[in-house]
């Protein structure tokens, strides 16, 4: 198979995939033992007559069959068109606009901390293997994916912000405010690469190749650079896009925490508000995030690793 | 032999831990839930081992309280999940054709969420709650399950005894009963020891938003959310139950890497490999 038809492949396969997360969220709304109608005129503090609440029906369109009601909700996707809060009457789309760069900015601020930190992590661990540094990272892995991230948050806002006053406790005004959620997003990451980097790199040192370019005079650091990691970085690459929504999902509670005015925040306090307009546009865009992270690690995945494509063509398949 | 220790220890140290939980109202001081305003916020005494909370609860008790609360829950939502993976998987694996398409799509839907945040919408449905809160994670975990389990029957379904099976006109309900359920088991209970450690944590972290076990309730999670308040006068309250959740995670972390790591170890897991050879 060649490998555009690969790709192509790959893309398709994520159409059917998005058609079952917009009726997952579609569902949202529809399975509420409340009425949508009343839980609005409740959020606005009107008293639900009966002229009010058919009033309102008819305006959320809930009167129109099912499949139409559906056929309109992807229409309405296809444009952005999440509809009005309920609590804020503005437009879904627009209440998220001006959230979306926070929580972007927390999440590639996390990933890239994550990365940054694992890859020396890696390297040091997997070269001085079972010396101090190894248990070391070790310690840090297990750290990191025990410990609850609620919870870091508060040892660090406790620790760093309240104790030695180094962080602002609130906010997302300077970048300042950005160092602590992003620690407590990145520390279970970085517990994950940094191992995931050392086994691979214990295995690619095994090769011959690299005793190839040691016997030829190169240094540890120049095998490493030009060889080695360009094969052990693949599957931190391809962690790191399946974790884009396990980052946005981290936010709700870390932004939360730390009052960072972002859509994981808005979207909890939403919940509590029963505003299922903005819960139903939040949920569907996460759903968009999570399938397109999985998506590019396929496709980079791909393209580092052609074999991967040749395997289909001996009817391997994945 | 050093996984074998690991194993052992962790093994006893979390039993020790259950026990603690079960025997909870005998070795607990005092009433997790008797509020004394006379003995708001004290520090550690002899009356009460961890001290006091704001509103004169004894701290200790109500750790112990919170050991039953997050382990049962977990358990039963771990269980069911293991009930509903195990049914929709085998239908799906074994039945293959237009039944396991239309399972498997309607899993993926599912699966195309992460699954704290689907969580999080199921339980602005229903409303916070702690029953709202297990259907919410069964509904979202479960998802996980049924696709491991249709891996595993379809994998099953290629082994020589089951055509055997076949052949000799077993029928498809003692089939699933007789062979490929008790073949199953073992790598899915192998699974189950890690996913109620993240069970722990996603109860934890959802009634620390308040979305899942209710604020008097003594459940760690809710605990944090409770003394997050004090974090700069009594920081005690807020780290004292992490501190819980962390040891039961890392103890079922540790029991996992050491099971998965060496399989030989448990009986059931070596029939497995004999069944597959």
């Amino acid at each position: 198979m060649k490998i555009s038809t690969y790709l192509w492949k790959r893309i398709w396969m994520t159409v059917p995939v998005l058609l079952g997360a917009s009726f997952v969220s579609f569902l949202i709304l529809r399975l509420t033992p409340v009425d949508p109608a009343k839980a609005y005129l409740a959020v606005s503090n009107i008293r639900p007559t009966e002229e009010a609440v058919s009033a309102i029906r008819a305006q959320l369109g809930l009167n129109e069959p099912f499949w139409s009601q559906y056929a309109g909700w992807i229409w309405n996707l296809c444009r952005f068109d999440f509809g009005a809060s309920f609590y804020s009457k503005l437009p879904v789309t627009s209440e998220f606009y001006h959230r979306l760069p926070i929580t972007a900015a927390l999440a590639l601020s996390s990933l890239l901390l994550a990365i940054l930190v694992s890859i020396p992590l890696g390297i040091a661990s997997a070269l001085k293997k079972n010396r101090i540094i190894d248990h070391a990272c070790r310690l840090l892995a297990f750290l990191g994916a025990s410990i609850p991230q609620f919870w870091l948050a508060y040892l660090l806002i406790y620790f760093l912000s309240v104790k030695l006053d180094w962080f602002p406790l609130q906010g997302a005004d300077s970048w300042r405010n950005y160092i602590l959620p992003s620690i407590t997003l990145a520390l279970s990451l970085i517990s994950t690469y940094s191992r995931l980097l050392r086994s691979e790199l214990l295995k690619s040192l095994d090769e011959p190749y690299v005793l190839y370019a040691k016997a030829r005079g190169f240094g540890m650091f120049a095998i490493l650079t030009r060889h080695v990691l360009r094969h052990a970085i693949r599957p931190v690459v391809t962690a790191a896009g399946m974790n884009l929504g396990k980052l946005f999902a981290g936010s709700v509670i870390v932004e939360q925490i730390f009052g960072m005015p972002g859509m994981g925040g808005f979207f909890l306090e939403s919940v509590f508000h029963r505003d299922y307009p903005v819960i139903q546009g939040y949920v569907f865009i996460m759903a968009l995030v999570f399938v397109f992270g999985n998506l590019l690690a396929d496709l980079i995945q791909a393209l580092l690793d052609p074999r991967l494509t040749l395997s289909n063509e001996k009817g391997g398949g994945r | 032999m050093r996984r074998r220790w690991v194993l052992i220890v962790s093994l006893s140290l979390l039993l020790a831990v259950v026990i603690c939980g079960v025997l909870a109202p005998y070795l607990a001081p005092h009433d997790p839930n008797i509020v004394d305003l006379t003995h708001k916020l004290e520090g550690p005494s002899l009356t009460y081992p961890l001290g006091t909370d704001q509103l004169g609860r004894c701290l200790f008790s109500r750790l112990l309280y919170g050991t039953r609360v997050s382990l049962s829950l977990a358990l039963v939502i771990v269980v069911a999940c293991l009930i509903v993976g195990i049914v929709i998987g085998c239908l799906s694996g074994y039945a293959g054709g237009w039944i396991d398409n239309l399972i498997m799509r309607a899993n993926d839907a599912i699966l195309a969420f992460p699954s704290l945040i689907l969580a999080i919408a199921l339980i602005a449905i229903w409303g916070a709650g702690w029953k709202q809160m297990a259907i919410a994670l069964v509904i979202v975990q479960a998802a996980y399950y049924v696709r491991f389990v249709r891996g595993l029957v379809i994998s099953l379904k290629q082994q020589s005894y089951i055509t055997a099976a076949r052949v000799s006109g077993t029928n498809a309900y003692r089939m699933m009963i007789r062979h490929i359920i008790p073949n199953m088991l073992p790598p899915l209970l192998v699974v189950v020891t890690l996913e109620i450690g993240w069970v722990i944590m996603d109860i934890s972290a959802l009634s620390f938003v308040g979305l899942g076990v209710q604020a008097p309730t003594a459940e760690w999670g809710a605990m944090i959310n409770e003394g997050k308040s004090f974090i700069r006068s009594h920081p005690r309250l807020m780290i004292a139950p992490g501190i819980l959740i962390f040891i039961m995670v890392a103890l079922l972390n540790l029991i996992s890497d050491a099971v998965t790591e060496k399989k030989g170890l448990g009986s059931p897991l070596r029939r497995k490999r004999e069944a597959a050879e």
